[in-house]
């Protein structure tokens, strides 16, 4: 049961794949403008991530070594694929904006990196449950940009008005910058600096030190 | 499976060929049972922009203020297949089943353009293509034009309504454009779009003269009527929106069916 545990909740604050692996940057920045979209992005992960990893996981003792990584790929793809086409039938308005994003989850370093990492050496059970986890960890950082860029930067969330900009009569100057990817960088780079400080274990080694300023003791 | 070998030669072949044949049933078996929703989707999404063009349903919304649905309001279109060299209706065309973006990449039923005639830089213009027409009390109430020209990074893909004159804009709006958000992005701006109805397409000579300038002539004079304000920061998408809408309305794009319904019409 604390294996379970371990390999469900361990991801979403002490190995968060954002904050601690810096892995999933690119789909972090990309679809994190507005709440819907982030909401359906996180969905689509969990699916890809948790099926995946599952679907590895069972096959993993038939795999080939040397062709490990391109099984691995397909069954990514062939999953994202079919998550496209459910979003091009069902919500066709928000895969119109996020269809690039969503194909681009087959790149997605956290998809591929817990198949090779964690299913290719575990029971499918606790595959899916590792993949489910580090889909939540990522989807959490992902919910936790989005509460803060749409809001600020459209004066809205999920669709709905909460901060009336200068724009629609309100009182609200939206900041544009917050609606360009750049501003993602800086507050994932904020939750880091929050999750370390509150976790200190996952605070890095410098790579080097910076030695002392050198005194030239006959000049003094 | 004591001696089992999953690095042998014959198992990668075979774990390579079951996971290819597994992955491909799975996707194309998806890709097919959705087909029909997703065309479904697409031509919800075609009406809904002609109607957004048209000044018919508002911004982000699927239902009009009056409560009818887009099948409902779109039910007062009729779509007609035009000729574009003699401004003739082709009845023995199925419009339902006609692309005009595929038909100009088709050389049999496209012509090349001169560097001359293609302002809006589309390369090959389709010789058939499709108008909508409302029709209140049988007369012409407003007609939509599909329209497409190069911006800055893309082509803008979109309609252009007119009003029964024929020379007066209706709506202009653009479904599908690669510009840049914020600047050339703008075009999906309510407020920019909210300046093009009433905007007069032709000069006094009947060419095709619209404006899209940084400052807009004094009023009363000539020009003023068929100017629209610029997008600051956004030159080369402007200029394509009004190389675009003067090809489209000009003798090369639906010029001759212009004048063909404006005789119909009286």
């Amino acid at each position: 049961m604390s294996q379970q545990n371990e390999v469900l909740v361990d991801p979403i604050f002490n190995n968060n794949p954002i904050a601690l692996q810096v892995l999933g940057i690119c789909s972090a920045l990309a679809v994190t403008i507005s709440m819907s979209q982030t909401l359906v992005m996180c969905a689509a992960v969990i699916f890809v991530t948790t099926l995946s990893n599952l679907a590895v996981s069972l096959v993993r003792n038939r795999i080939p070594t040397n062709i490990r990584i391109i099984v691995q790929m397909t069954i990514i793809a062939s999953l994202v694929i079919v998550v496209d086409q459910v979003l091009q039938a069902v919500a066709y308005d928000i895969s119109k904006s996020l269809s690039v994003f969503v194909g681009l989850i087959i790149t997605n370093c956290i998809v591929m990196g817990r198949a090779e990492a964690f299913a290719m050496q575990n029971g499918p059970y606790l595959s899916a449950l590792d993949g489910f986890g580090n889909a939540l960890g990522y989807s959490l950082i992902l919910i936790g940009v989005a509460i803060i860029r749409e809001p600020l930067g459209a004066g809205t969330l999920m669709g709905y008005e909460i901060l009336p900009t200068v724009s629609n009569g309100g009182w609200y100057y939206s900041n544009g910058l917050l609606l360009l990817s750049p501003s993602a960088f800086f507050i994932i780079g904020f939750f880091i600096w929050a999750i370390r400080s509150w976790k200190k274990d996952q605070v890095e080694e410098p790579e080097y030190e910076i030695a002392d300023n050198v005194q030239y003791r006959e000049a003094m | 499976m004591a001696n089992f070998d999953k690095d042998s030669l014959s198992n990668t072949f075979i774990v390579a060929l079951a996971v290819c044949l597994f992955c491909s049933i799975i996707v194309s078996g998806v890709a097919v049972a959705l087909k029909p929703i997703q065309q479904a989707n697409k031509e919800l999404d075609q009406k809904q922009n002609i109607l957004r063009a048209a000044g018919m349903l508002a911004e982000g919304s699927s239902v009009a203020s009056d409560g009818r649905t887009v099948d409902e309001m779109f039910a007062e279109f009729t779509v007609r297949v035009v000729d574009l060299e003699s401004g003739d209706f082709l009845d023995d065309v199925d419009a339902s089943s006609l692309d005009p973006i595929k038909v100009a990449k088709d050389p049999g039923r496209s012509i090349a353009l001169t560097a001359e005639q293609d302002i809006a830089t589309l390369r090959r213009r389709e010789n058939i293509s499709l108008v909508y027409i409302k029709t209140v009390d049988e007369q012409l109430d407003k007609l939509v034009l599909p329209v497409r020209g190069y911006g800055l990074w893309g082509t803008l893909f979109g309609y252009l309504a007119l009003d029964a004159d024929l020379k007066t804009v209706s709506g202009l709006g653009f479904y599908s454009h690669k510009e840049t958000p914020g600047l050339g992005g703008e075009v999906d701006n309510p407020s920019w779009k909210e300046l093009w109805p009433g905007v007069q397409l032709f000069d006094r000579a009947g060419d095709p003269g619209v404006r899209i300038v940084k400052r807009r002539s004094t009023a009363g004079n000539e020009m003023a009527a068929r100017e629209v304000d610029a997008l600051s920061g956004a030159t080369f998408t402007t200029r394509g929106v009004q190389n675009l809408i003067n090809f489209w309305i000009g003798d090369l794009g639906f010029g001759p069916t212009l004048q063909k319904l404006k005789l119909a019409n009286g």
